[in-house]
């Protein structure tokens, strides 16, 4: 077998592509800025760099490996080499770490530590440059870009937005978009994936946490919490509990602590969404009109299409997200209640996504002139909120949500990830619901990392076409197919960020393959553990649908299209 | 905003080269040597002619030094401030040159449209220095009084 030494160790060459691959192998966690394994290589940042047995350095990311190849990762003048390049980033480089959004969390920061920079010999003479604030979703710090260009990349490759881009050269070089246009005058569909890749504090998510403080400490506002699917595998994992696992009840109780009015379940919304969303299929496939139909839960892409494909905009469904049903079903439920007490309802919703954060500011969104959602906060928020407060999360009890909108199926919880929504969609669709079809369903393919899911299902005589596909940059390329003729489809659920919510904008960051992977496990996990596995087998949901929504449902579970 | 005929003198050019991402910098430049500058409603035009994002196309022009988005005057003086110009007095010929035209570092471009001036780096031809070009005719072993004979001979040429 072919192997490579690196430190003396030998190690076979599988099928890695370079040479950075084998070394995090073997256990060696070789710092890089510029690496992502889903990107193109750059080899710009040069921190994976190592050297050979003739001496020469070179930067491992980019470098294939050769059999019978000798290199250390570690020797004297590879450190030299690093704590020089972090000590000119730092030159140039803000150094108030305390008072940084990134403080903690900061790759430069990380680094800066580990190859033993304490102190800087130069001076920083940059000129200091204005934050673009423009975006309700990302905020764009140039000071603090080391360019390294990941945002770049993921905007082009993994969403193909290409909202920002390198601009001047050498000594000048600022990551931007066309022209220097604010993030709002731009293509940018917020979904944050930039900030999630950034090192430092260049691109990081807007944040609505004093806003949600103020609101709890008026006595007149009634803070009502929903609380997303994805955002309860992922919270944990900054309070030292496994990653994926299902911390929703901790999360409950901690809202509560903070004082929070209100906690309830945004799945049961999404149980809403998808009979709203099969009502809405049913129709077009009888009339045979506007297919395929869309999904419209993913904020990001909804804007994605209305920019780069508007012909396909008629397509995408009618029915708001779960988060955007949820809220103005929320403040019906409270009207009366408000009006007695003199309160006014605020509500808040924790999502993992930071296009949401723009989605409720549509104007499509609002129901009577108003907007319905008060604020976003993402996962990262209130992991910092609760920080705040300095709750011991992983030491509390689980807790219950608020009835009656705790009660939700398995299906409206696997919202959060790929292909979860047309799970649900087909359960829904399903004649015989027993345990033996949901094992069919979740083998019909919509499960998965692949870019592209196929699945169909037989309704009555006629065969639906489904598609399930997610990064923007893949649903750039399914729609050019859809539009050529080549690919013909009935139901086509599409999610901006790759593998869904749970890698959403606002989740927590450097989540890396196994991360990945035990979110996809926990979502599953959440939605086996459920009592209720259909989201049309869901009590209150129906009920409801004979009192507190009747005859409302187009007006608060619909986007009004006047605008 | 630019007139309709920039838009067809683009279509024009773009149809010389072909809808191809790598015609990007020759299509650019063409429209340059048109205009003597490159209108930025026509860098977005080509861009999404040819499929390419905005950012990137921006990115690709504000790489190249050559690429101006502000309008140029006729005649584009460039004064060569390398290393060999720069220790044979090539500043005293750029501060007469602001001087007389009236120009800074900060503005380029003499209100008639007559004048640009820039600096470069090096022109290549450091046994003439210090040099200058005027469009793409050079003028070696400049002097501050040379400078007022090429002035006065550029200003006749409009006369």
């Amino acid at each position: 077998m072919n192997y490579i030494t690196i430190d003396s160790k030998r190690v076979p060459i599988e099928d890695e592509k370079n040479v950075l691959s084998l070394i995090r192998k073997i256990g060696i966690d070789l710092p890089t800025f510029c690496y992502h394994s889903e990107l193109s290589i750059y080899g710009a940042c040069r921190m994976c760099v190592v050297e050979d047995e003739r001496g020469n350095i070179f930067a491992s990311c980019s470098e294939q490996p050769r059999p019978g190849m000798v290199i250390q990762t570690n020797t004297k003048r590879v450190q030299a080499y690093r704590k020089m390049i972090i000590e000119l980033l730092l030159s140039s480089h803000c150094r108030d770490c305390t008072t940084c959004q990134k403080n903690g969390s900061c790759s430069l920061q990380d680094l800066a530590f580990r190859v033993g920079v304490h102190a800087v010999r130069f001076l920083n003479n940059k000129k200091q440059l204005p934050l673009d604030m423009s975006s309700p979703s990302i905020v764009r710090d140039p000071n603090k870009c080391i360019l390294c260009g990941d945002c770049v990349r993921t905007c082009d490759e993994i969403q193909a937005v290409g909202a920002i881009d390198f601009a001047y050269r050498g000594s000048e070089t600022q990551v931007m978009p066309a022209f220097n246009k604010t993030l709002a005058e731009t293509d940018c569909v917020g979904c944050g994936q930039c900030a999630v890749v950034c090192p430092t504090a260049a691109i990081t998510v807007r944040t609505n946490v004093t806003q949600i403080w103020n609101a709890i400490d008026d006595p007149n506002v009634r803070v009502v919490a929903q609380i997303a699917p994805a955002v309860r595998i992922a919270v944990g994992d900054s309070f030292n509990l496994p990653k994926g696992e299902n911390s929703f009840g901790k999360l409950v109780n901690s809202l509560r602590m903070m004082g929070f009015d209100a906690v309830y379940d945004t799945s049961f919304a999404a149980d809403l969404t998808v009979m709203e969303e099969s009502k809405e299929l049913a129709q077009r496939l009888e009339q045979n009109t506007n297919l395929p139909l869309f999904t419209s839960c993913c904020p990001g892409w909804v804007k994605f299409c209305e920019s780069r494909y508007p012909e396909f905009a008629n397509n995408i469904s009618s029915c708001r997200s779960p988060q955007g049903m949820f809220s103005p079903l929320l403040k019906e439920y409270f009207k009366e209640k408000d009006a007695s007490e003199g309160k006014k309802t605020i509500v808040v919703s924790i999502m993992p996504c930071t296009a949401k954060k723009a989605e409720i500011l549509r104007p499509d969104n609002f129901t009577d002139g108003k907007q319905d959602t008060d604020f976003v906060l993402t996962t990262q928020e209130i992991i910092r909120m609760i920080k705040q407060v300095g709750i011991r999360f992983d030491q509390l009890e689980d807790e219950a949500a608020d009835m009656p909108f705790a009660v939700a199926s398995g299906g409206g919880k696997i919202f959060g990830t790929t292909g979860g929504v047309t799970e649900a969609v087909l359960r829904k669709l399903a004649k015989e619901k027993n345990y033996k079809t949901l094992e069919e369903i979740s083998f019909t393919g919509v499960r998965g990392e692949d870019t592209l899911k196929e699945a169909s299902l037989m309704l009555g005589d006629r065969e639906v076409k489904i598609a399930v596909v997610h990064g923007l940059a893949a649903t750039a390329k399914l729609l050019d197919r859809i539009k050529s003729g080549e690919v013909q489809y009935d139901f086509v659920e599409v999610m901006a960020c790759r593998r869904g919510c749970i890698m959403g904008g606002g989740q927590p960051p450097f989540a890396g393959a196994r991360t990945r992977k035990s979110r996809m496990d926990g979502i599953y996990k959440v939605d086996t553990t459920s009592n209720i596995r259909y989201p049309d087998e869901n009590p209150v949901l129906l009920q409801m649908y004979d009192t507190l929504f009747k005859g409302k449902e187009h007006k608060l579970f619909h986007r009004n299209m006047e605008h | 905003m630019v007139d309709q005929s920039y838009y067809m003198k683009a279509d024009e050019i773009i149809a010389e080269h072909g809808k191809t991402q790598k015609s990007l910098i020759p299509i650019i430049q063409d429209i340059q040597a048109h205009y003597r500058y490159l209108p930025a409603e026509l860098l977005t035009y080509v861009a999404t002619q040819l499929g390419i994002n905005e950012s990137k196309a921006y990115s690709v022009a504000t790489f190249y030094e050559n690429f101006s988005f502000e309008p140029k005057g006729k005649y584009v003086i460039r004064v060569c401030d390398g290393t060999a110009c720069h220790v044979r007095k090539s500043t005293v010929i750029l501060d007469k040159l602001y001087k007389e035209l009236g120009l800074s570092k900060e503005k380029h471009t003499t209100e008639d449209m007559l004048f640009t001036l820039e600096t470069v780096s090096c022109l290549g031809a450091c046994g003439l220095a210090p040099v200058l070009t005027v469009n793409d005719e050079v003028h070696p072993s400049m002097t501050p009084e040379k400078v007022n004979t090429l002035l006065a001979e550029l200003r006749g040429n409009e006369a």
